[in-house]
């Protein structure tokens, strides 16, 4: 029996599985069909041959209707092929082969007139939500959301009896709600406020605000349970979105944050180990910045590449200018930080005018690779962008290499001996002038690896450096000298807090209020926020 | 200025009890006492790291003490508590120190810097108008004297000697009149001669003032001829002649036995 | 060496100082000479000398008192500001405010109580800090009481605390800084990005006329000497001997008894007055006051005057704000690219090479000479010695 049963279920699974295959078969043949007749309808004809297209089941249907849509369906006069036409590229409706088309005049245009438009439109909406593939089906749903207006009710209805995917089902019952609000009956309105709560998506707030202020004074009384549900869910949607500015907030800070650190890391190094205030610093985050326009201009083609390859490029051009720099001037005036203030200065200046006789005074663009470019969603009302989440990654990437290089190699050993006691470590025998010329490379290539990152976020000029050098003098003081950890959390806070004063203050007011914070905060803690004490600082 | 009651039966200039100075977990002083008499010469042994230095710099109020009572007894036999004060306060109640570098200003004369150094006219103004007296300048040039510098008062004192800043240094303490002197390692740098011209001349000045004397030189210390009190891990290990130390036990293990 | 202590306070100001006593008779000669040139002779004689050149060089001897200024806190008492830019600018507003209130009701607006920026603004009123600037004698007091007590709010916090060295000068930098963009910012009052400018005159007399001209050029000769003096009187003085202890050894001043930050704020306070006063002569001069006098790189320019005329010597910090200002004017004229090359050129060689600057440069030559001089007569006494 138990045999007989699975049989038998084989054997319907088979049958079911032919006729969709046959029946598929034969949409196939009746698409060829029906677009052919397109060529030679008229435009009565052409509503009622989209209407049959759109009722096959073949994934060819969406792409050749919106081609219709596009004007971009044409056929080849010759032999009657149907082509969709992008651009340059030709290529035939249905195997979706190139096909070779030798004159303009060889092809001809299927003409759509706008109530033509409007059928289709409704018809590849239809189709769309009725896809196999979710993705279509998802990306169809926001598109009825964003024009909720001119949705019919029953289309909604009838995907969301069919729809099987919940992410789906939630925006459809959305689009529902925005347009039962619309309805003369009380019940539905109700039913459509119960489905809008809680929704974070713009047009929801947009007609639950519409709703709230279609309401007069007297209806406010007489519609009481409509009023009050559609504030409170407005009131808990506004919270909401409050919420989600101040995430955003915390976002735009981390990253500025980020982008402080990248920038001030190597500062905070050089400072510690050798006590010198390298004024040219901001030219090293320039320099890598061009090294990252050079880098691309030598590879056009692979802007993703090409941003890798100018992480090394900029370290070792930004670390050999710092090399050169420290062996050339900065080793001459150790002991006199001030001279070294002046002097490296100078170095700041001839840099900048170096680069402006070599690219000109002008910006240069550096491309942006796809994969950074764009926004993900955190929620309906969040998108974030997603270079900011590459910087802050990145920087924390740079952050934890330099802490490993630091801990656990013997240049970082030798080099924390020197920050500690100098002559105590050039007595062991370590060459302190080799690993000053190092750290200063070090240093000023960190420098230069954040200009890879900037010159994603800005413009890449002369005066790039300059732009960032002050904050990152305010990084160091604040967090403290030669302690990467104090360096993190200054950039950190200063960059959250210059983004949360921001919208109560202004950018500039904002970043007026940040300086004097840090003027005031020396006061009480001259030597940062994770100072060294004891005989080190005596001596420093 | 508060004035702390008189609690102490035996005069004193200086009275440290139970001061204890830690960096970062490190304990530089750890409950360190000491009393030094009025006139009292004392020499202080230790090794490095001991807390000689930062036991001058809670005495001098470089750096405050975590914990711990720092009296001071001028001339008057007013008495300061000077945990309460900053360095140039505490110099001004009649506290001289000698740092261990000698710490001249390099760029003035050697009269200069003694000039800098008398007593009074901290004040800005006082400063501004400053005319030396005939009394001020005699004062100098006993000074010089003494110190050996008659002969250079127009140098830069940058061009010294190593032994002579040292006495530069020493000079400029006279000039300030400090009831109490604090000197690290004076002798560092000096030649035996000028070592022992050193010796003689702290014990010259031991009549009128009270000394510490932070040393290392052992010959020094015996020149001196006076109490010694023996700095280990930041606070006392052993008082006495130096012969009573030299014989200590404990003295061999951390200090002579090495 | 001679003492000077006991001269009196003013005579001891110019004894042992040739260079300072050169440099005043120069002045006082230019003083004369050129307003003289331009008032009295006529264009075309070869003698005249042109308002464009005279208001040039008023505009040096404004930056030669700014430069007296830092060099007396960066050269007697080793306080780097990179921030002195922004005491210059205070005064300069100062003066500015003055200037504008006098256009009075010949702006393009027309309104006689507010100025045009503020009627662009749509104010309409005058707000609180603009109060008395039509007053000369108030504006004059500004001009000293702004700097000085942005210098002693700012000095006393930093003294105090006893913030020293590259941290010292980091935060000046951040002060200029701040201001730089707090002057930017429109509801400021100070006429935003673009300043206060389109003056018509000072004291009634009309700031186009070559008189005026001649006046401003007599004023800033008389202020850079004043300047130099006050100076040259607390550099002279035992307060100027601490601060060149505080400056070497500031511990050492510390534990002989100095307040060194009562010191400190003495003469930043001092100073930037100075600075202020430099600033109000520059104005009427240049016609313009905006933001951009606040921007950091100025206050580092001041500091490359004092280095190449020489650290620590008041008349070399004159010669130095000169000489760089003249090359700076000659080069962006003749070679714009190569001028930031070489102020960075200047930056780097003076450091490395020349701590004491042009005059330590000449006095060097100077003592070479000497010893040459001294060894050839030597050997031509024994020369004679071995003839005879």
């Amino acid at each position: 029996m138990r045999m007989y049963c699975r049989q038998i279920f084989l054997a319907l699974a088979l049958l079911v599985s032919f006729t969709g295959q046959v029946l598929a078969a034969q949409d196939a043949d009746n698409l060829k069909a029906l677009t052919s007749q397109l060529i030679a309808a008229n435009y009565a004809e052409k509503e009622q041959l989209a209407g049959q297209i759109a009722a096959l089941d073949d994934e060819r249907v969406l792409p050749i209707l919106s081609a219709l849509l596009e004007g971009e369906l044409f056929y080849k006069k010759d032999d009657e092929q149907i082509l969709i036409v992008k651009g340059d590229a030709i290529n035939n409706a249905f195997s979706g082969d190139a096909v070779d088309v030798p004159g303009k005049r060889d092809k001809k245009k299927i003409g759509v007139n706008n109530s033509l438009r409007g059928e289709l439109r409704s018809l590849i909406a239809r189709a769309q939500i009725n896809s196999r593939k979710e993705s279509v089906r998802l990306d169809a749903a926001a598109n009825l959301l964003k024009n909720s207006a001119d949705v019919e009710l029953t289309l909604v209805n009838e995907a969301l009896a069919k729809e099987t995917s919940s992410d789906v089902k939630d925006i459809l019952s959305l689009v529902r709600g925005l347009i039962l609000l619309k309805s003369e009956d009380q019940a539905e309105r109700i039913t459509a406020l119960e489905l809008l709560d809680g929704s974070l998506y713009p047009e929801v707030r947009a007609s639950l605000n519409q709703f709230i202020s279609g309401f007069s004074e007297e209806e406010i009384k007489t519609r009481k349970t409509e009023y009050t549900a559609a504030t409170k869910s407005l009131a808990s949607i506004e919270t909401l979105v409050e919420m989600n500015g101040y995430i955003e907030n915390l976002y735009f800070g981390l990253a500025l944050g980020a982008v402080l650190l990248l920038a001030a890391i190597g500062l905070a190094i050089t400072f510690g180990v050798m006590g010198v205030i390298n004024m040219a610093h901001g030219e090293m985050i320039m320099l890598g910045a061009y090294t990252t326009y050079v880098v691309q201009q030598l590879m056009p083609d692979h802007t993703g590449l090409s941003l890798v390859v100018s992480i090394p490029a900029a370290f070792l051009v930004a670390g050999a200018v710092g090399v050169a720099i420290e062996r050339g001037v900065i080793r001459h005036l150790y002991g006199r930080p001030l001279e070294t203030l002046l002097a490296t200065f100078g170095i700041s200046l001839i840099l900048q005018q170096a680069v402006r006789s070599v690219f000109s005074p002008l910006n240069r663009e550096v491309a942006t690779p796809d994969w950074m470019a764009g926004t993900f969603m955190l929620n309906p009302a969040l998108e974030l962008t997603w270079n900011r989440l590459y910087i802050i990654i990145f920087s924390l990437l740079v952050l934890a290499t330099l802490a490993l290089v630091l801990k656990r190699t013997l240049f970082g050993l030798q080099m924390r001996a020197v920050t500690m006691n100098r002559p105590m470590a050039s007595s062991m025998g370590i060459r302190t002038g080799w690993v000053d010329a190092l750290t200063f490379g070090l240093g000023s290539g960190i420098a230069g690896i954040a200009g890879v990152a900037l010159s994603q976020l800005t413009n890449v000029g002369p005066n790039l450096g300059q732009a960032y050098i002050i904050d990152s003098f305010m990084v160091v003081v604040f967090g403290g000298v030669g302690n990467l950890w104090g360096t993190l959390v200054a950039a950190m806070s200063l960059g959250v807090a210059n983004k949360i004063f921001e919208p109560i203050a202004g950018a500039v007011l904002a970043k007026i209020l940040v300086l004097v914070f840090i003027i005031l905060f020396i006061q009480k803690r001259p030597r940062g926020l994770f100072a060294l004490k004891g005989r080190a600082v005596e001596n420093g | 200025m508060s004035a702390i009651p008189k609690h102490i039966e035996n005069p004193y200039v200086l009275y440290m009890d139970g001061v204890s100075v830690s960096f970062d977990g490190f304990k530089a002083l750890n409950s360190l006492s000491l009393v030094i008499a009025p006139g009292e010469m004392r020499a202080i042994i230790g090794p490095n790291g001991a807390g000689k230095t930062t036991m001058m710099d809670v005495i001098t109020g470089k750096t405050k003490p975590d914990s711990g009572t720092i009296l001071f007894t001028d001339t008057h036999q007013q008495e300061y508590d000077l945990t309460r004060f900053d360095e140039a306060d505490v110099a001004n109640l009649g506290v001289g120190r000698k740092f261990q570098k000698p710490s001249v200003i390099e760029s003035l004369t050697v009269f200069e810097n003694l000039e800098m150094s008398l007593k009074g006219g901290r004040g800005l103004w006082a400063a501004l108008v400053h005319k030396l007296t005939p009394e001020r300048a005699a004062k100098l040039d006993e000074i010089l004297d003494m110190i050996d510098l008659s002969d250079k008062r127009d140098w830069m004192a940058g061009s010294l000697s190593h032994g002579q800043k040292q006495w530069l240094e020493i000079g400029m303490l006279l000039g300030q009149e400090p009831d109490l002197l604090l000197i690290d390692e004076p002798a560092a740098g000096m030649t035996d001669e000028e070592t022992m011209k050193t010796a003689e001349l702290f014990k010259r000045l031991a009549q009128k003032h009270s000394l510490v004397v932070v040393e290392h030189d052992m010959d020094f210390i015996e020149a001196l001829d006076c109490k010694v009190t023996v700095l280990h891990e930041g606070h006392v290990l052993a008082e006495g002649s130096l012969a009573t130390v030299k014989a200590n036990q404990q003295v061999i293990e951390v200090y002579l036995g090495r | 060496m001679t003492r000077n202590d006991n001269m009196g306070p003013l005579t001891r100001l110019l004894m042992n100082d040739a260079q300072g006593r050169k440099l005043l008779m120069v002045l006082v000669a230019l003083a004369v000479i050129i307003p003289f040139c331009n008032l009295v002779f006529p264009q075309d004689s070869f003698f005249h000398i042109s308002t464009y050149t005279m208001t040039l060089l008023g505009k040096y001897l404004c930056y030669a008192l700014l430069a007296i200024a830092v060099d007396l806190i960066w050269g007697y008492c080793g306080i780097l500001s990179l921030g002195h830019g922004a005491f210059f600018a205070l005064g300069g507003y100062a003066m500015g405010m003055y200037l504008m209130r006098q256009i009075g009701d010949r702006g393009v607006y027309g309104n006689a109580e507010l100025p045009d920026f503020m009627v662009f603004l749509n104010w309409q009123e005058l707000p609180w800090y603009w109060f008395g600037f039509d007053q000369f004698w108030f504006a004059m007091l500004m001009v000293l009481l702004a700097p000085g007590i942005l210098a002693f709010v700012f000095g006393f916090l930093a003294f105090r605390s006893r913030v020293t060295g590259v941290y010292l000068s980091i935060i000046t930098q951040a002060m200029t800084y701040a201001l730089l963009l707090a002057f930017f910012r429109n509801d400021m009052g100070f006429g935003g990005n673009n300043g206060l400018t389109d003056f018509k005159d000072i004291l009634g007399y009309s700031l186009q006329s070559d008189n005026t001209r001649a006046a401003l050029f007599i004023a800033s000769v008389l202020a850079v000497i004043i300047g130099y003096l006050i100076s040259r009187f607390i550099v002279t003085s035992k307060l100027g001997r601490v601060l060149v202890a505080i400056r070497d050894a500031e511990s050492r001043a510390r534990f002989l008894g100095y307040r060194v930050e009562y010191y400190k704020l003495f003469v930043f306070v001092v100073s930037s007055m100075l600075a202020g006063v430099a600033g109000a002569l520059y104005v009427p001069q240049v016609g313009i006051i905006n933001p951009g006098e606040f921007a950091p790189i100025n206050s580092i320019e001041i500091i490359i005057w004092v280095a190449v005329g020489g650290r620590g010597s008041l008349y070399g910090a004159v010669i130095g704000a000169v000489l760089v200002n003249y090359a700076k004017t000659y080069f962006t004229g003749a070679f714009a690219e190569l001028w930031l090359f070489m102020l960075g050129g200047l930056f780097v060689l003076t450091t490395l090479w020349l701590p004491k600057g042009v005059v330590g440069l000449w006095a060097q030559i100077k003592e070479k000479q000497q010893i040459r001089k001294a060894g050839s007569a030597a050997a031509n006494a024994s020369a004679q010695g071995d003839v005879s």
